[in-house]
């Protein structure tokens, strides 16, 4: 904010983010969090990974990884039963937790409304742009900043539509109930083994998404984006002026 | 307002803090009583919806000779250390018993070649570890059933007790238990034979449980007895298998 700004109007105050939004978002942010801390103490009972059915000591794992430290586990001592107890009960929390964003983004229209994409903003020429104004941080202002851009809705389609169904899915093939109840679903990830790997490299892919995430709010001004996630409502930055 | 500076650097602070003081947080609550049996109760969860979603015959996946591990290594327990269980191995087994009693009608003391002279069952199976790694391999045994039909089993047995030769520590010998629809399902065999070999003593010999639709701690080796049993909570620590009385693990074991 600039200091000629304090003269200015009162800034415009907007509703921006669903009740159902911010809801969903904050136990999101939990449930990754223990999710990835518990998973990786779960990855310490074994830190190899394999492509297939099958893989085990004897066997050649394209990763081999030392323990992850204390500062990354949950708990922080390796403990593996403990591990699976969260990482499984916030497994479910997650998945009925996305599950139910899903049906109440289609009654409310959140999907369709909000993240599909718009005539027009898959054209090259207006990608292109989008993403000279992400790298020069020229963030959308006034009304436009109420609307998601594309290069957020690809990273929003691609986390809610790909990613943590994948880890979903990735996570019920490695269990052994699952493999009865659904043999295709494990068939489809190419074995066990397969399964994963996949859960491994995704919940990284998560945590990049993660990263970059935390950027955008910081570069958007941390205080408005964190306040309109948390009450809904948001100070739209004035349109710049020509 | 607080210059956005300021703010940003005292958000990044507000993250690590936060995320250092939730680590310490979560350890601290997963030591109080209430919220453990919260976080505890999600197997019961599990149990329900998986046995939902399955047929109660629903079979593992079985593959084929060419698709299995070269190598199938042990786990836990690969050498019992009793001297009972060495007298037992010098003879080959040749003085080892089954024991099958608690609620049935005629208890059986079975050796190794009455198991062997009864139907058998040969599947290739994936074993899955709680740790993580899966090994295939083909494992030939007597089908469950026609045990529990042999010792004409009770209607009040819920739970099938699987008492192991195997000191953990302490004079403790590993146990684990099944219900009756894992016990009477297809795949569940008392295996003494993998990959067309008589079982290995790493891999639970002379006769070790084969239940594919858990996790391999429910897969008890070097097999002493089998009890039949009302409920569980009289039986050692009380909830159906030595890691879940010593660790915590899941008795449900199929996720």
């Amino acid at each position: 904010m600039t200091s000629d700004e304090r003269a200015a109007p009162p800034p415009q105050i907007v509703r921006r983010h669903r009740l159902s939004t911010r809801l969903w978002h904050w136990l999101n942010a939990l449930c990754l969090y223990v999710l990835f801390t518990s998973g990786l103490g779960i990855f310490n009972a074994h830190p190899r990974l394999y492509w297939g059915q099958y893989g085990a000591n004897f066997d050649p794992p394209w990763l081999k990884l030392e323990r992850f430290g204390a500062w990354w586990t949950l708990p922080a001592s390796y403990d593996l039963a403990l591990s699976r107890r969260w990482h499984l009960s916030f497994a479910l929390l997650f998945a009925f937790a996305l599950l139910a964003y899903m049906l109440w983004g289609l009654v409310n229209r959140h999907i369709a409304g909000d993240l599909a994409f718009r005539k027009g903003e898959l054209r090259p020429g207006h990608v292109w742009r989008d993403i000279r104004d992400h790298a020069r941080l020229r963030f959308p202002r006034g009304e436009a900043a109420l609307r998601y851009n594309v290069l957020q809705k690809v990273s929003y389609i691609a986390v809610i539509f790909v990613l943590l169904p994948l880890m979903i899915f990735t996570g019920l093939s490695m269990s052994p109930g699952m493999n009865a109840a659904w043999p295709w679903l494990i068939d489809i990830f190419g074995g066990r083994q397969s399964a994963r790997s996949i859960h491994f490299i995704v919940a990284w892919l998560l945590v990049a998404f993660f990263l970059v995430h935390i950027l955008m709010v910081l570069l958007a001004g941390p205080l408005n984006e964190v306040r309109s996630m948390i009450t809904g409502r948001y100070r739209l930055p004035r349109e710049r002026e020509a | 307002m607080n210059s956005p500076i300021v703010s940003r650097r005292s958000l990044l602070t507000g993250i690590t803090a936060s995320a250092a003081g939730l680590l310490a947080g979560c350890d601290s609550l997963a030591r109080d009583e209430r919220f453990r049996k919260a976080l505890f109760s999600a197997e019961n969860m599990h149990k329900w919806l998986q046995r939902s979603l399955q047929d109660r015959d629903a079979l593992a996946p079985e593959f084929g000779f060419d698709q299995r591990s070269p190598f199938f290594r042990g786990n836990g327990t690969l050498n019992p250390r009793s001297e009972g269980y060495k007298v037992l191995w010098r003879s080959k087994f040749a003085d080892w018993r089954l024991q099958v009693d608690g609620l049935v009608g005629r208890p059986l003391s079975l050796g190794l070649a009455q198991l062997q002279a009864m139907p058998q069952r040969i599947q290739t199976t994936r074993h899955d570890c709680v740790e993580g790694w899966s090994a295939i391999g083909t494992w030939r045994g007597v089908p469950l059933k026609l045990v529990l039909d042999a010792a004409q089993l009770s209607t009040r047995a819920k739970y099938l007790v699987f008492h192991c030769m195997d000191d953990m520590g302490g004079g403790a010998d590993y146990y684990e238990s099944i219900d009756m629809v894992d016990a009477f399902h297809p795949q569940t065999i008392l295996a003494f034979a993998l990959n067309e070999e008589p079982l290995e003593v790493r891999n639970g010999a002379p006769l070790r449980l084969r239940v594919e639709r858990h996790l391999g701690y429910k897969h008890a080796k070097y097999l002493s007895r089998i009890e039949a049993v009302a409920d569980l909570s009289n039986i050692r620590g009380g909830k159906g298998g030595y890691w879940e009385d010593v660790a915590g693990y899941e008795w449900y074991a199929g996720i």
